[in-house]
């Protein structure tokens, strides 16, 4: 990128310099546009922030849109049960891109406290990719605000041009997220192995 | 079930509102069968919150099940903590300590003040008002869960309520903090009842609109202030009287008609006795241990043997079912959810009304989803 | 709780009615309702005794358990009679019930508890719907139902409530065992630990 201190000394002039990458991301990540979506109890905290004390307006994210065609980020916030996943994965699939997703709450993470439940996903990342994971039940709304900022972070560095470039700047055929169906006993598939391919489990200290 | 014969009806649409949908206050679905705009059937899904609450807690212990409880009706966990301790405490024949007692009833009627404050945000949101008199209410809601804060330590998801009393004693000035935010409390209702009660559009949209009777609403199983407005005289803290609710002078505000506007001027007139509720609590607290000494929380067994015990919540009769077998485990644990049976009567209430109506009945009978699914 | 089955007895000529004691000390004695008569009996019990609004409606798994008992018994034994105790192990069969909490609106008074029993936790796992007399048992049945399997006949629309419907478990049960959806945790417990080190392939 440039070099900071030529960019400062020239605005003290009056000229401004940037990368097309710098501006592009400017305007994206200072008007996300969030979906109307509260499962649960975190879907409290998140009102709590977007109201008058925690004002997520100022972040840009005010206009919660309730159609997933106009949306650019999923805030899941509350606990996804197996049968509300095969929703979550069609809404994110609506979605156009680019489009993020917050797992806000222990719950969205990884199931949470209720995560011995047979009808609880044990995390929403078992099915679509997750930008941000906000822990905390429920995380305050300063905790939402901050994770809010670190994806505007991660926007701000994202590439259009080169290996590494974001996932909607490839002109190649963008495929839906396979969405789960309901079987006699669990969801089917369980999970979706492209997406959550966690390290295999090892004991303490080992 | 149609109001209409068959042979008017030309094509009807089927729609499913929710689960994600701006109105139905959680992961709701309803499959609505419409004619026109007039709804002909409704039948609500329920299950996409069913979290396992009862068989997660078959599998812990009696006091590990109280961070649950906060998770049923998250709005107000406050309620649901004291109305599984009530359970436990019949169950096990334990007593309350005095200075618990106040604890309880004060606590619980701040949850019912910001409880129907919310409501009244969220009420005018799904009639088309935004999020205007949401920011109101948001903002006198983050004063009492200041409250909480400072004394659970937690703003939501408060976990304080034990078995025999509370889990701590007030920070110092707290009481002070509570009166002072007590007092100022009617000069909001005043703003907003200067706003709301006189307007307009809210009239137009709320009087007439589902009228409940009385015996179909008993019929029914509704519980709460939804009982209340239909006429009848049912209030669970003067029924049972648990707690120190005797010591206290309230009235209870009751209907006429039973219609989404007189569910929505009772709550407006519940959150003025709770009030008043409050400042003889606030005036009468007395000094003492919050906990009674007997009472056991980790390694409680209670006596083999069942007990119903239910409290009057915000949202209706909240009410847990236990069963012990003498271990350190509920054998059976039944949370007997308000806003679920409160939505028994849903289709009568919306068949042959618009559908813009469904969204302000739905609202109006003011249910949250962790306790419906738990 | 004696005047209310004897009030039963007398309305009902036959009717199928049994004191159960409560243990514990909260005092909450029940009913026990014979499924032949149970609507009628509940019909009384809220046109009757007003006992109109239905609060609560649970149901609960007793699995069959073994019982060992210790007969004491005489016997002859090498010409000498003496007391013989011979231990015996019997299987109580297992059954569903379903509870009801009834509360009296005019007389603010309750709860007034009912009980079912199924006759088996298989096949015959049916009682009597009490939906027709209490509106409120619609729902709470319905999940009866769908958590533990028990039929109620007379219900005006049974299936699932709370799953899905192509759902064939029956979660609230004693003996369900949760499908093992790959729990990874990177410092997991053992009892993780050793049922994902059992899984001879990545699932």
């Amino acid at each position: 990128m440039l070099d900071e201190a030529l960019q400062s000394e020239l605005q003290k002039r009056g000229i401004f310099v940037t990368s097309l990458d710098e501006i592009y991301n400017w305007g994206r990540k200072n008007s996300l546009w969030p979906l109307q979506f509260g499962l649960a109890c975190c879907a409290i905290e998140m009102i709590a922030a977007a109201a008058a004390r925690f004002d997520m307006a100022r972040f840009g994210a005010e206009v919660f849109r309730p159609s997933p065609r106009q949306a650019d980020l999923m805030i899941i916030a509350g606990t996804v049960t197996k049968k509300m996943a095969p929703l979550v994965v069609r809404l994110f699939n609506q979605m156009p891109e680019p489009k993020y997703v917050i797992a806000m709450g222990a719950c969205a993470i990884s199931g949470g406290p209720f995560k011995e439940g047979y009808n609880v996903l044990k995390g929403i990342d078992r099915y679509i990719p997750v930008d941000v994971a906000i822990p905390g039940c429920p995380p305050r709304p300063e905790a939402l605000l901050e994770g809010l900022i670190k994806l505007q972070e991660k926007i701000a560095g994202q590439r259009l041009i080169g290996p590494g470039r974001a996932r909607h700047a490839d002109a190649g055929d963008a495929a839906d997220y396979p969405v789960p169906e309901y079987g006699a006993h669990d969801l089917v598939p369980p999970f979706n192995p492209e997406v959550f391919a966690p390290d295999p489990p090892r004991r303490a200290g080992a | 079930m149609s109001h209409l014969p068959a042979s008017d009806i030309l094509q009807t649409i089927d729609v499913s509102l929710g689960p994600q949908h701006p109105s139905t206050h959680g992961v709701f679905r309803m499959n609505v069968t419409l004619d026109g705009e007039t709804v002909t059937r409704l039948q609500p899904v329920f299950g996409y919150l069913h979290r396992n609450h009862e068989k997660i807690a078959e599998g812990n212990s009696w006091l590990a099940a109280m961070p649950y409880t906060d998770r049923l009706d998250y709005i107000c966990p406050l309620t649901n903590n004291w109305a599984y301790a009530l359970a436990v405490e019949k169950l096990a024949g334990l007593e309350v300590a005095e200075r618990a007692e106040f604890l309880r009833v004060i606590t619980a009627e701040l949850t019912r003040l910001q409880n129907h404050t919310a409501f009244l945000g969220f009420i005018l949101g799904d009639m088309g008002a935004w999020g205007t008199a949401l920011m109101y209410a948001f903002r006198e809601r983050e004063k009492i869960l200041d409250l909480f804060e400072s004394l659970t330590g937690a703003r939501m998801m408060c976990n304080y309520m034990r078995f025999g009393g509370c889990r701590c004693d007030t920070p110092p000035g707290w009481i002070d903090a509570a009166r002072a935010v007590v007092d100022r409390f009617p000069a909001f209702l005043d703003e907003m009842e200067a706003l709301l009660t006189g307007n307009e559009i809210l009239l137009a949209r709320l009087q007439g609109v589902a009228p409940l009777s009385a015996a179909r609403a008993i019929q029914g199983g509704m519980s709460g202030p939804l009982l209340r407005a239909s006429g009848v005289d049912y209030d669970i803290r003067k029924a049972d009287a648990y707690g120190i609710y005797s010591r206290f002078q309230f009235r209870v505000p009751r209907g006429e008609v039973g219609d989404c506007y007189d569910r929505f001027m009772l709550r407006l007139l519940e959150a003025r006795e709770s009030v008043s509720i409050l400042r003889q609590a606030l005036a009468a607290i007395p000094e003492g241990p919050v906990v009674h000494p007997k009472a056991k929380q980790r390694g409680l067994r209670p006596p083999a043997g069942e007990a119903y015990g239910r409290i009057e919540g915000p949202k209706g009769e909240l009410g847990f079912y236990l069963i012990s077998t003498g271990t350190d485990r509920p054998y059976r644990y039944r949370v007997r959810p308000p806003s679920l049976i409160n939505l028994t009567l849903l289709e009568e209430l919306c068949l042959g009304t618009k559908i813009a109506d469904v969204m302000v009945i739905l609202g109006s009978i003011d249910i949250v989803l962790g306790e419906v699914d738990r | 709780m004696s005047d209310v089955v004897e009030a039963i007895r007398r309305a009902i000529p036959g009717a199928e009615v049994e004191r159960i004691e409560n243990p514990g000390p909260s005092g909450q004695h029940s009913l026990l309702l014979g499924h032949g008569t149970a609507r009628a009996v509940a019909e009384f019990l809220r046109d009757g005794q007003g006992w109109d609004f239905c609060s609560n409606v649970s149901g609960v798994d007793w699995p069959a358990r073994k019982v060992k008992e210790t007969l004491v018994r005489k016997d002859v034994v090498d010409g000498v009679e003496k007391e013989v105790k011979e231990t015996v192990e019997r299987e109580e069969p297992g059954y569903l019930e379903a509870v009801y909490h009834l509360y009296s609106v005019a007389g603010k008074s309750g709860p007034l508890v009912l009980r079912m029993r199924t006759p088996d936790r298989a096949g015959a796992a049916a009682v009597p719907s009490l939906t027709p007399v209490w509106k409120s048992a619609e729902f709470q049945e319905r999940e009866a139902f769908d958590l533990f399997g028990i039929r109620f006949d007379g219900h005006p629309d049974l299936r699932r409530i709370l799953m899905w419907e192509g759902f064939e478990d029956f979660p609230m049960r004693k003996d369900y065992v949760a499908p093992d959806d790959c729990e990874y945790e990177p410092t997991p417990h053992d009892a993780v630990l050793e049922r994902v080190n059992a899984r001879k392939e990545p699932a």
